[in-house]
């Protein structure tokens, strides 16, 4: 998968599937599986090579995602429509109340001009939409150099910061 | 006021490079209309009938004479020579070309303004008194509160794609002259029995297609957990608002689903994991925003002035305004002045950029710098010695800005309508021409007194129909334009839904039909009744019977107006 982390465009060896057939068994290597199928079928899942991550969305609950934290080394987080911000929500409460540490990707209708959103809550991995530019996209990280709120991304609150100035 | 430091600064003059290259970026067709859409509209930015709209924020309606200027600077350069004042308590440009609002933004900036979260499915401008500050009636100026969630508002990482739009109001008054209860959040500063201040919070009220007055979630909520308790109320929004339909998608419909008790229970949920985090309001950080909204050096001799009182008696048209347009203020010897933006032969809130640099002098001169936009789509100058209202007045008069129909039938709040927007079923603008033109008797409408007119071209309802005295709504049957009416609503401290008082009535006799509902009132009241009050008494019967049983109006008369 290409996406952009750590302010670089990298390849990685992530595959998502975003369904997957009932009958067949998973593919190799490192795969994004819908967060749904693990849910049941986790415990009959055959041993294999390969990392197993899970795909979320705005219909899952974040309190059942957070119950299996430790089973995931990265979660992706399904915009469905770039309008659709309940993936925001997710993210934060990921972060911040679950203190999941592992790897937040955006994925599905991901466009530039949310990166800086998504980032500040707690997103650190983007798989932006295909027909998109990546390097145009980088840009926006640096759209703004200060913000009003907390976030997940440590960023204290302003007051917060006036008050120490 | 409040005045923006080194961080606020940054964030706009930020906000309008950001914006300068998404334009590039669209104009080069680099983003297509769908996803330049919802990042022109985070900027105000609408494509309308004729040409774009934007919507520039007056954050709680507070403005500087500087940016008053600005604004009418914006009007003559940019568009047709004036600007347009919303329900929103912003102003609204109709005339924009797409390819210089990047500029308009710098201008805007320059003046500490922007026109951030003026639309789109986000927090939207804060709303709130215009007589904050100055009320008789008020616990707590709103105003730093207001500030404090502007800024904890402004492009919120996580709330800035919620299912719809979000506008919350704040008041600390005891009369409720900001529409609080048909808000997603409004917010009352009241007192608890240990004589501390907190807010009382309602949520889930709203117009549009599916009208509720808000309920009250929680009575007493203390001060420093404001920010906190915003969030939880967002992040179950967030969560559990609907995304499936755009008519169902504002809290409101959430709240009234789940039930305000278990909507609340949600919101309570959520809080207890965040009340006592950095979102934690410190009350140096109160203390050090209430410092921007400090009291004027009143002049404490301004009560010794006897002009005025020979001025009133001698001056029976300045008596008049005196009536009408100027209301009592905290501090002896001082008033506040309301502007009339309704004058007859005028879109109601248009203000030409002549009269925006006008109102600014006049603000220098006599209010400390300082104007407010209202709800209801006139201005206000909030400090204004008694001795200078005469002078005030004569010089409004020259600009046509003291007419003295403030709260009364001409003072209508309404939208722009088929004449300007997109949305629209029927036209607003002309209603409310043909309902000057009709009542244009003075005496006579101080006679019917206290009455608010409100009208939307539409069901999305942006000029409050539904909590008019008088709601009129326009519909559209057969490419024909009708209008809906509705009696006895209210959007103050005794707000209610209007009743529907029958079917629609042609284009050309809306104000007919007001008329024969004036009559009504006349022949019903008793004593110092007002029509509300009347209404509420005698309820629908009368009014239905005598606007519905008579034959509806053809004569030439009120034809003749409604073809002008």
């Amino acid at each position: 998968m290409r996406v952009i982390k750590d302010n670089q465009i990298i390849e990685d060896g992530w595959q998502r599937l975003e369904t997957v057939e009932e009958d067949q068994p998973l593919p190799e290597g490192d795969i994004i599986i819908p967060f749904r199928y693990w849910i049941e079928h986790h415990n009959e899942l055959p041993e294999r090579e390969g990392q197993l991550a899970v795909c979320i969305d705005g219909e899952d609950e974040t309190e059942e995602v957070a119950r299996y934290l430790d089973h995931f080394p990265l979660i992706a987080l399904d915009f469905p429509a770039f309008k659709d911000g309940r993936c925001y929500t997710h993210a934060h409460l990921l972060r911040e109340r679950y203190h999941y540490e592992g790897e937040l990707r955006a994925v599905g209708d991901v466009l530039r001009d949310q990166l800086f959103f998504m980032k500040r809550c707690g997103i650190d991995s983007f798989a932006l939409r295909s027909d998109k530019e990546m390097e145009d996209a980088l840009a926006a990280f640096n759209d703004f150099s200060v913000t009003y709120q907390t976030a997940a991304d440590g960023a204290p609150p302003i007051y917060d910061v006036r008050s120490k100035a | 006021m409040y005045q923006y430091d080194e961080y606020d600064q940054t964030i706009v003059n930020e906000r309008v490079a950001q914006f300068r290259d998404q334009v590039r970026r669209y104009l080069s067709g680099e983003l297509s209309e769908d996803e330049f859409r919802p990042l022109r509209l985070m900027n105000g930015l609408y494509i309308q009938r004729h040409a774009p709209m934007l919507r520039v924020a007056i954050p709680y309606g507070l403005l500087s004479s500087d940016q008053l200027r600005m604004l009418g600077h914006i009007a003559r350069e940019y568009d047709k020579g004036y600007g347009h004042f919303s329900t929103r308590q912003n102003i609204q440009y109709n005339w924009p070309e797409v390819d210089r609002v990047p500029d308009i933004l710098a201008d805007l900036a320059s003046v500490e303004m922007h026109a951030i979260q003026t639309s789109g499915n986000c927090i939207r401008n804060i709303s709130s008194d215009q007589f904050a500050g100055v009320a008789e009636d008020e616990i707590e100026d709103p105003r730093p509160y207001c500030e404090i969630l502007r800024q904890w508002s402004t492009f919120h990482p996580e709330f800035s794609y919620l299912p719809r739009k979000f506008k919350i109001a704040v008041t600390g008054a005891t009369h409720d002259r900001a529409a609080i209860p048909i808000h997603d959040i409004g917010l009352y500063i009241v007192e608890n029995d240990k004589g501390e201040t907190g807010f009382r919070v309602i949520v889930g009220g709203g117009l549009g297609r599916s009208p509720y007055i808000g309920p009250v979630i929680r009575e007493f909520l203390e001060k420093q957990h404001l920010l906190s308790y915003m969030e939880a109320i967002l992040r179950v929004y967030n969560r559990y608002g609907r995304r499936d339909n755009i008519h169902k998608a504002r809290i409101k419909i959430l709240v009234n689903a789940l039930g305000p008790e278990k909507f609340a229970g949600m919101v309570e949920n959520e809080w207890e994991q965040i009340r006592d985090s950095v979102l934690l309001l410190d009350q140096k950080e109160i203390d050090r925003v209430k410092a921007f909204f400090t009291a004027p050096d009143y002049d404490l001799t301004a009560e010794n002035d006897t002009a005025f009182e020979k001025h009133l008696s001698a001056d029976k048209d300045f008596s008049d305004w005196v009536k009408r347009n100027v209301k009592s203020h905290k501090v002896p010897g001082h008033r506040v002045v309301y502007i009339s933006l309704k004058a007859p032969d005028v879109p109601p809130g248009d203000c030409t950029a002549e009269q925006m640099e006008f109102i600014a002098d006049l603000s220098d001169r006599y209010s400390y710098g300082e104007v407010r936009t209202t709800h209801d789509q006139n201005l206000v100058l909030s400090d204004v010695k008694q001795g200078d209202l005469y002078e005030l007045w004569q010089a409004l008069k020259e600009q046509n800005l003291a007419t003295p129909n403030i709260g009364l039938l001409t003072d209508m709040i309404c939208c722009p309508g088929l004449d300007f927007c997109s949305l629209a079923n029927a036209g607003s603008i002309p209603i409310a021409k043909q309902i000057n033109e009709k009542f244009d008797n003075l005496d006579y409408l101080h006679d019917i007194g206290e009455i608010q007119i409100k009208m939307s071209g539409c069901m999305n309802a942006c000029g409050h129909h539904h909590v008019g005295h008088i709601g009129i709504l326009g519909v559209n049957k057969k490419g024909e334009e009708f209008y809906q009416l509705t009696l006895g609503g209210s959007s103050s401290n005794d707000a209610a839904l209007g009743d529907r008082l029958g079917p629609a009535v042609a284009k050309q006799e809306v104000a007919e039909v007001i008329g024969r509902i004036l009559q009504v009132y006349v022949e019903q009241r008793e004593g110092e009744e007002r029509f509300l009050e009347t209404y509420r008494r005698v309820g629908m019967e009368p009014f239905k019977e005598r606007v519905y049983a008579t034959e509806a109006a053809n004569d030439d008369e009120v034809r003749a107006v409604a073809s002008h």
